[in-house]
């Protein structure tokens, strides 16, 4: 006789969990202790790793393989500098407002690019972020061409002196990021999340179990539109300045994150993670060698798909069995001899 | 008359569209890969003319005796080389390795070339116009890109109903495993159809280098207004692509008529309309 | 020396083994038969012997060559045709370019266009309709003339029966008679067991990836074939 048992956690879960709060806690008080420079790399960190665990979620969960997301970066950062330079709205409410808007201008959009399968979504979806952007250039309300700044009258909102701004920025950095992570990981443990993993493996048989296709992968769309869109406004309130090549940068938003999940690893909690930490190391390290180091990342990333199409972490949990951030159930069984 | 002119001016326009297409459209067509890097490839092959006209002192369009063996070659290779390996296994390696490709071709050029626009030189034909009726005056060179578009689809369409070579693309098209299953080398055939699309982006190329200014990062943009050509015309249709391209153009003549910078952004307009309204496109196969 | 001999052949579809060391042996010119159940491995020996599936070169020997390792469209070259299960006819070429495509490797042999024609009369006056236009006797006899145009010493036939009424098969049973009597080598599988073993001089009976059961057909005790098609 053997008994089975379902078991979400795991024993390098067990481990990790406090491990990350830990990190978490000590990266919270690097105000305290760190330069304005660690401080602007970790926050640069914790955005791109927001923006990777987004499109992980969308590309390697729900299989919608956007190379269009930098639409909503732009959109929530245009969002936020029209709320708080045109409307006159303080910083905080207008940041909130800018992750709904982006989210409900995603709803549309969703319905014209899910007509398009596979690649030709992918490819849709850039035309719409690219429509975004000459759209953004032509409004002289937000600034045509030459783009928006933040007045200092605005920013004084966020602190009054540089350095408080910085630290505060910084902590809402990582609070965003921790925000996502929490987003992304409980709609990977939801209903939802388990509908998409099935529509993901396939989707005739998810439909005809009584998924409802269209309207998980909406749903999924349309919230990492709108976080997509919160990381966004919080990216420019660092930056200041937005233009439409900026804010709408396909190579700043989506080619750099898309590198990060892929060599992380696609379809895992923890690719972005690992896959943000190469991008940022190579990155420092080869800095100096100009768009040689975009061929090296291109051609990494050509590499990692071709050999290792699960990524580094795949690479790592295969061997090792690790998973840290269990979103599946798995089955134990307990064998007793007979 | 003066809308009769934008009409045709992007009718003409849509002859280039068609040409960026051709390349995307056979290799959707023959092996299902949505090639990313199409646009970027286009701006290579520019870029290989450009070497060959300074190298060799020959002009753009006689430069083509060197440039098309080259890029089919080129193609064949990366086809057998690369592509092919990325056929089994889903939706993301031929996505994400095209993209790869892509970023790794424009940071190519950046380095050899730096960023300045480049533009190849043909002499007075670019020009020179037609006078019609009615005082519309049409330029020689965009009439001739049409012409050119015209005959390399009508050549493809023999290609493919006259010869064996092209019986055995419409059927790897059809089901791949079934035509090796009948002594069809899949990987030789679909290194053969992306040495062939690449015959024609590398025409395209020329005359789309001859007519506007490209540098490094122009891949992108061919690649969208290419996609846009194809998906209005309808997938696996030649001449729905034609008929796309053209009014990809018209959509982008009447946006530029209106104002001058309204001239892409009225043709993405056009096709996500489109795209509302007839999801399959104008000319959509009746089988997939 | 046997034309065709696969030796300990195994086959897996990912982590599972489909196959387990198959040893069958085919000679020139006699028809042999595979039957068995649903999932007992007919069709996937068909497969690997068509090259569909990975195996080791030693596996499958034909004319005394290793070709185990072999491509699909390099057994067609050596001389191997397959009539796939469920006929699979390239739905945008038509009956003739169907057929054509068969000779796309150009092996030399008595097989031509006529000749197909000539087998299959129907075929020809239906020429130049698209495959998925014929009927589904038509559309396996369209099956078995593309495999023929490639001038094969080994035809496998997978199914051929398959969701065919009793006349029309009984039609396309008479056709393959008149291709073993060139010379052709044949092996069939089939669900029919009847049918295969009318058609066949020996034959070999699949169980989970095994044989259970091999012999000539002539005067063979049905019942125990029975018993061994079910693993009783």
């Amino acid at each position: 006789m053997s008994t089975v048992q379902v078991a979400r956690s795991t024993r390098a879960s067990r481990i990790f969990t406090p491990l990350a709060l830990v990190v978490l806690l000590a990266l919270a008080t690097l105000p305290y202790w760190g330069g304005p420079g660690d401080m602007r790399l970790v926050a640069e960190m914790a955005y791109y790793l927001a923006l990777a665990m987004l499109w992980n979620l969308l590309a390697g969960y729900a299989g919608l393989v956007s190379v269009g997301q930098q639409a909503y970066v732009g959109l929530g950062a245009y969002a936020f500098f029209y709320l708080t330079g045109s409307v006159g709205m303080h910083v905080y409410p207008a940041m909130a407002l800018a992750g709904p808007i982006a989210g409900l201008i995603s709803i549309p959009v969703a319905f014209a690019v899910f007509r398009l399968r596979g690649h030709y979504f992918a490819i849709g979806t850039w035309v719409v972020a690219e429509s975004f952007a000459l759209g953004a250039s032509l409004i002289e309300e937000l600034g045509a061409g030459s783009g928006m700044s933040l007045t200092p009258k605005i920013v004084r909102q966020v602190a009054s002196s540089r350095s408080d701004r910085e630290t505060v920025e910084y902590w809402m950095s990582l609070g965003i990021c921790v925000i996502v992570f929490a987003v992304v990981y409980l709609i990977l443990r939801s209903r939802n999340g388990l509908a998409l993993t099935a529509i993901r493996d396939s989707e005739p048989a998810s439909s005809s179990l009584g998924v409802n296709v269209f309207r998980t992968k909406l749903f999924i769309y349309v919230a990492t539109a709108a976080c997509t869109g919160l990381v966004g406004s919080l990216i420019f309130l660092q930056k200041l300045r937005l233009s439409p090549e900026a804010g709408f940068s396909i190579n700043d938003w989506t080619v750099v994150v898309i590198f990060m999940v892929v060599v992380g690893g696609i379809g895992t909690i923890e690719g972005p993670i690992i896959g943000m930490l190469i991008y940022i190391i190579l990155r420092e390290l080869l800095a100096d060698f100009g768009s040689f180091y975009l061929i090296l990342m291109g051609a990494i990333a050509v590499l990692i798909m071709l050999k290792a199409p699960g990524g580094v972490w795949g690479l790592i949990s295969h061997r090792y069995g690790l998973q840290l951030f269990p979103v599946g159930r798995r089955l134990i069984l307990d064998k007793t001899p007979k | 008359m003066e809308w009769l002119n934008v009409l045709i001016q992007g009718s003409l326009l849509g002859g280039l569209y068609a040409l960026f297409a051709i390349g995307l459209s056979l290799s959707f067509g023959i092996m299902r890969l949505v090639n990313i890097a199409h646009g970027d490839l286009i701006v290579l092959c520019a870029y290989v003319a450009l070497i060959v006209v300074q190298g060799t002192g020959l002009d753009p369009v006689s430069s083509l005796i060197i440039v098309l063996p080259v890029m089919f070659v080129a193609g064949y290779l990366l086809q057998r080389g690369l592509l092919n390996f990325t056929l089994e296994g889903g939706l993301l390696p031929p996505l994400l390795v095209t993209f790869g490709i892509s970023v790794i071709i424009q940071n190519a050029l950046l380095l050899g070339f730096g960023a300045y626009t480049h533009r190849l030189q043909q002499g007075a034909i670019e020009t020179q116009s037609l006078v019609l009726p009615g005082d519309i005056a049409i330029g020689v060179y965009p009439v001739i890109i049409f012409a050119v578009a015209v005959l390399s689809i009508a050549g493809l369409q023999l290609l493919f109903f006259k010869t064996k070579i092209g019986r055995a693309f419409r059927a790897a098209s059809d089901d791949a495993d079934t035509a090796e299953l009948m002594g069809i080398n899949k990987r030789h055939l679909f290194a053969l159809a992306m040495a062939i699309a690449m015959i024609f982006t590398a025409l395209a190329a020329v005359l789309f280098a001859i007519r506007t200014n490209f540098d490094p990062a122009s891949g992108p943009t061919r690649l969208i207004l290419a996609f846009e050509a194809v998906i209005i015309g309808g997938l696996g249709s030649m001449w729905g692509t034609l008929i796309g391209g053209m009014i990809l153009g018209i959509a982008q003549a009447v946006g530029a008529a209106l104002s001058p910078t309204w001239q892409i952004l009225a043709g993405h307009l056009a096709f996500l309309v489109i795209l509302i309204i007839l999801p399959s496109g104008l000319f959509p196969r009746t089988r997939d | 020396m046997s034309l065709l001999a696969t030796h300990q052949l195994s086959a897996f579809y990912g982590d599972f083994q489909a196959l387990f060391g198959i040893d069958l042996t085919v000679e020139e010119g006699e028809t042999v038969a595979i039957i068995g159940a649903n999932g007992a491995g007919k069709t996937t020996c068909l497969r690997a012997v068509a090259g569909a599936l990975t195996t080791e070169p030693n596996m499958i020997e034909f004319d005394g060559k290793p070709i185990g390792h072999r491509t699909p469209h390099d057994m067609v070259r050596v001389g191997i045709a397959m009539v796939p299960e469920g006929r699979r006819l390239f739905p945008s070429l038509t009956v003739e370019e169907n057929l054509l495509l068969g000779a796309h490797s150009g092996r030399p042999g008595p097989w031509t266009l006529e000749r197909v024609y000539g087998l299959f009369p129907v075929l020809k006056d239906l020429h130049h309709l698209p495959a998925p236009a014929l009927s589904g006797g038509q559309q396996q006899m369209c099956a078995v003339g593309r495999a023929l145009m490639s001038n094969p010493r080994l035809l496998l036939c997978d199914e051929l029966s398959l969701g065919l009424a009793p006349v029309i098969i009984q039609d396309i049973y008479t056709c393959l008679e008149a291709i073993t009597d060139e010379g052709t080598t044949v092996v069939l599988v089939e669900q029919d067991i009847n049918r295969a073993l009318d058609a066949s001089s020996r034959f070999y009976c699949f169980q989970e990836g095994r044989i259970a059961l091999t012999a000539p057909t002539d005067g063979f005790d049905r019942d125990k074939i029975t018993a061994a098609y079910f693993g009783l």
